[in-house]
């Protein structure tokens, strides 16, 4: 089984399968025998079953490429290990998709008036594209890279493959035309680590599980006796925004 | 056609720190004052409640409390060979924008400078002789002195309710305080920070190293508290959340707590929000303001405020920027070095070391923005300079101001099951001692207005010319040196320095320390206002904060900038409104 085969099966049994992807509804052929893009299915696909409790998650600006790709790639960069849940268990893909929908995403509090200019690294940003505009634009591209090199999109490489990759847009090695790979890598870092470690009201750090990771304790009242008492233990006890909310309990 | 409104005695253009300071101060000896605030209004008791405060996605990362930058920003360049280019996104330092300014969201550290600040260019030409300043450092007298500021530190202090010990109360050094601070009338309103094991660990290391560690000054209360204006303050409970944030527990001293309510009560000072400031209006004999024009954010209408004084309280680049559109005064010209306005722009610089103790728990999600340990040894000229090839230096301390988890961003590989790794064994036991280093003023660092770019209104960004020049590096390295060596004192392993890179960048978070651009001065030909802010050609105009200081020390500002605002409003009260003229 793929790795990608892995991470939608695991969707599956949370519940948190993506409904407009239809995830589990279709096979997966393996990467292999992927030397084409895949037919887009004649119908679509019906929603997964939910068990009780569990809310789906329908990606409102992603499109089934775009969550695909970033499903894989955040499982990358904070995989599933033996210290526990990585990125796509935490949700991660989806904190990234609400936030490309929303203001942060339109760079609604960002300058935006031309003339548009490089500059030097010291003056930062100067691209005269959003974040949405970003991923919207990055990943066709490296999914064209990718099938070039080989054969498959992104999403369905193998774990490996995923890594060398990623590391290729890190370094700026993969050419992505008039993108610099670099930019949109660090656009996803950065997006995957906010995503790993905001409040889990934002749709990723699913149960805390990037707080528990370092020892983070989230949202609590007071560290007042902590301060100076430090050689006490401080009783773990996890909490989050919604921890204290009856309209949305996690 | 603007509106025009009926004329009141004083306009403030900015509702901070330094307008909530005037206005309390003002409206209290019976003048009705306006403040008009860009931003939206801000019902603290709402907007920073818990737990909906403690967002680090909102508010540290997204900048929730500050400024949008869409609507008005700075361009940047290193030097004037480069073209300026727009500060898209915040970053470098943190613009307030809403009720209180920054002011809401600060950390809560509140110095007094040393007295050495006030008087750099005297005390160094007479300790060093004229050939330690570089020829283009442009280090100035202030025209005010540490013994004529000491009591409006001290109601400063009481107000925003200051906890700290004193380490020199009438000329006796006290154990336990700031051996070389200047000497204090009376101890601080309240006791010191609890401290930390980082805290701890650093008070051990530098006692052992002859130093003379002392607890930080905070604004985080360290005790339930009233101020003599009856303001009342809630206890720290050292929740990690000062910087960028609001403070849910009412614990952390902002004008939204102190000076403005004190304001409001008097019934004589109006706010309006949403209420950008594009001009100050000048009399045809150019030496009298008569009004300020706002745009109302919420109609889009010009509207004309008349007023018989006229106050910039806005942040520096605010000032600055106001001053230029306004075309008040000479533009300042690093090639002539003539014209004053733009003038000596400084920031606030760091060193520092970072490392690992892997044997404690630091639990470093505790703390208070100004929880802190800090040694002023090397800091001003408190050491000998001599052959060195710098001037000042910095404060040095061990800060628990709560560690985040985003901005934290622990472990060292950027990502993969090894960042993870290194992340979770990161987190509670990385350690940093840093230094706030001074930024000392030099001919090609300035402001001035950009020729293309322009804010949402139509006027002209402020264009910032900067970059670390001569003394900064030689300074960092050797500041950097010491943090090593008490890092390493502390029992840290891994330890590594963070000196200066080779050239300022816009982008990371450094500080929201910028000075300068309107600065002090008893001279005209090199100062814009003087030792009371007051403009030195228009005597109803007067330009508050630290956009007067005439360089930057190893501190933060709002201490300087608070005792430089009450010294301000004394003097008007005392002196200006019997008989309304220049003020010496």
């Amino acid at each position: 089984m793929s790795d990608a085969n892995e991470r939608r099966k695991f969707l599956k049994g949370l519940g948190l399968a993506a409904v407009s992807l239809g995830i589990g509804s279709v096979a997966e052929p393996p990467v292999e025998a992927q030397a084409q893009p895949a037919a887009p299915p004649a119908m679509p696909a019906m929603p997964a079953a939910t068990p009780a409790g569990a809310s789906p998650y329908t990606y409102v600006f992603f499109n089934s490429t775009e969550s695909a790709f970033v499903e894989a790639a955040v499982a990358r960069l904070i995989p599933k290990d033996d210290l526990g849940p990585g990125a796509l268990e935490a949700g991660v893909a989806y904190y990234i998709d609400g936030q490309l929908a929303g203001w942060y995403g339109e760079a609604g509090r960002w300058y935006w008036q031309g003339p548009w200019q490089q500059g030097t690294p010291q003056q930062g940003y100067q691209l005269p594209l959003k974040p949405s505009e970003v991923y919207r634009a990055a990943i066709p591209l490296i999914n064209d890279y990718t099938q070039k090199q080989f054969k498959a999109d992104f999403a369905d490489l193998s774990a490996a493959q995923q890594d060398t990759v990623l590391s290729g847009l890190e370094k700026g090695d993969i050419d992505l035309g008039r993108l610099p790979a670099r930019t949109f890598f660090a656009f996803l870092l950065q997006n995957t680590k906010e995503g790993f470690f905001a409040d889990p009201t934002y749709g990723g750090n699913a149960q805390m599980v990037g707080w528990k990771l370092i020892g983070y304790p989230g949202v609590q009242p007071s560290y007042s006796q902590i301060i100076e008492q430090y050689t006490t233990p401080f009783p773990m006890t996890y909490a989050s925004i919604g921890s204290y909310t009856e309209d949305n309990p996690r | 056609m603007a509106k025009k409104l009926p004329a009141v005695d004083a306009v403030m253009v900015g509702v901070g720190w330094t307008g909530g300071i005037l206005a309390a101060e003002l409206t209290r000896a019976g003048v009705s004052v306006v403040g008009l605030e860009r931003g939206p209004s801000r019902d603290s008791n709402i907007e920073f409640a818990f737990p909906h405060i403690r967002d680090e996605l909102k508010y540290g990362i997204r900048f929730g409390l500050a400024q949008d930058v869409s609507r008005d920003t700075l361009t940047f360049r290193n030097s004037a060979e480069q073209t300026a280019l727009p500060m898209r996104q915040l970053g470098s330092f943190l613009l307030g924008s809403g009720t209180g300014g920054a002011g809401a969201h600060w950390n809560g550290q509140t110095w007094r400078w040393t007295p050495y600040d006030f008087e750099i260019l005297s005390q160094t030409r007479a300790r060093y002789g004229q050939g330690a300043i570089d020829e283009d450092m442009q280090i100035q007298d202030w025209g005010v002195t540490y013994q004529q500021l000491e009591p409006f530190y001290d109601k400063f202090e009481r107000t925003a309710g200051i906890g700290g010990k004193a380490g020199n109360l009438q000329g006796k050094i006290q154990a336990g305080g700031n051996p070389f601070e200047g000497a204090r009338a009376s101890e601080y309103p309240n006791p010191p920070m609890k401290r930390s094991q980082l805290g701890d660990l650093f008070q051990t290391a530098t006692q052992s190293m002859g130093y003379h560690p002392f607890p930080g000054p905070s604004a985080n209360m360290t005790q339930a508290y009233t101020n003599p204006d009856g303001q009342s303050l809630g206890a720290c409970m050292y929740c990690g959340h000062c910087e960028r944030f609001g403070c849910d527990y009412n614990a952390k001293a902002s004008p939204n707590n102190t000076v403005l309510p004190t304001a409001m009560a008097t019934g004589k000072f109006d706010v309006r929000h949403n209420a950008n400031v594009v001009r100050v209006n000048m009399d045809s004999s150019g030496k009298r303001a008569v009004s300020v024009t706002y745009i109302d954010l919420l109609t889009g209408e010009e509207i004309e405020q008349p007023a018989d004084m006229i106050f910039l309280t806005s942040f520096t680049f605010g000032n600055v920027k106001l001053l230029l559109v306004s075309k008040i005064g000479d533009v300042y010209d690093p090639v002539t070095n003539k014209g004053t306005v733009g003038r000596n722009y400084t920031y606030q610089l760091s060193a520092g070391a970072g490392g690992t103790l892997d044997d404690k728990d630091l639990k470093v999600f505790a703390g208070a923005g100004a929880e802190s340990v800090v040694i002023d040894d090397f800091n001003g000229d408190h050491f000998d300079h001599t052959g060195l090839g710098f001037l000042h230096g910095g404060s040095i301390s061990a800060s628990s101001s709560g560690a985040r988890p985003i901005q934290s961003n622990p472990g060292g590989a950027a990502w993969g099951s090894a960042w993870k790794h290194a992340a979770a064994q990161a987190y509670n036991h990385s350690v940093g001692i840093g230094a706030q280093v001074s930024s000392l003023p030099f001919r090609s660092n300035h402001l001035d207005l950009d020729p293309t770019y322009r804010d949402a209104y139509g006027l002209p960004l402020v264009r910032m010319t900067f970059d670390y020049r001569g003394n900064e590096s030689k300074r960092s390295q050797y500041l950097t040196a010491i943090t090593t060596k008490i890092l390493t004192a502390m029992g840290a392993k891994n330890v590594v320095g963070r000196g200066l890179p080779e050239h300022y960048s816009i982008v990371p978070y450094q500080s929201t320390h910028n000075q300068g651009g309107a600065i002090m001065g008893m001279d005209p030909s090199t100062s814009v206002v003087n030792p009371y802010m007051q403009h030195h050609q228009v005597s109803n105009l007067f330009v508050v904060g630290a956009s007067s200081f005439p360089h930057n020390s190893g501190f933060n500002p709002t201490g300087t900038v608070g005792a430089m605002t009450y010294r301000l409003a004394d003097a008007l009260i005392k002196r200006y409104l019997k008989n309304p003229g220049f003020l010496t």
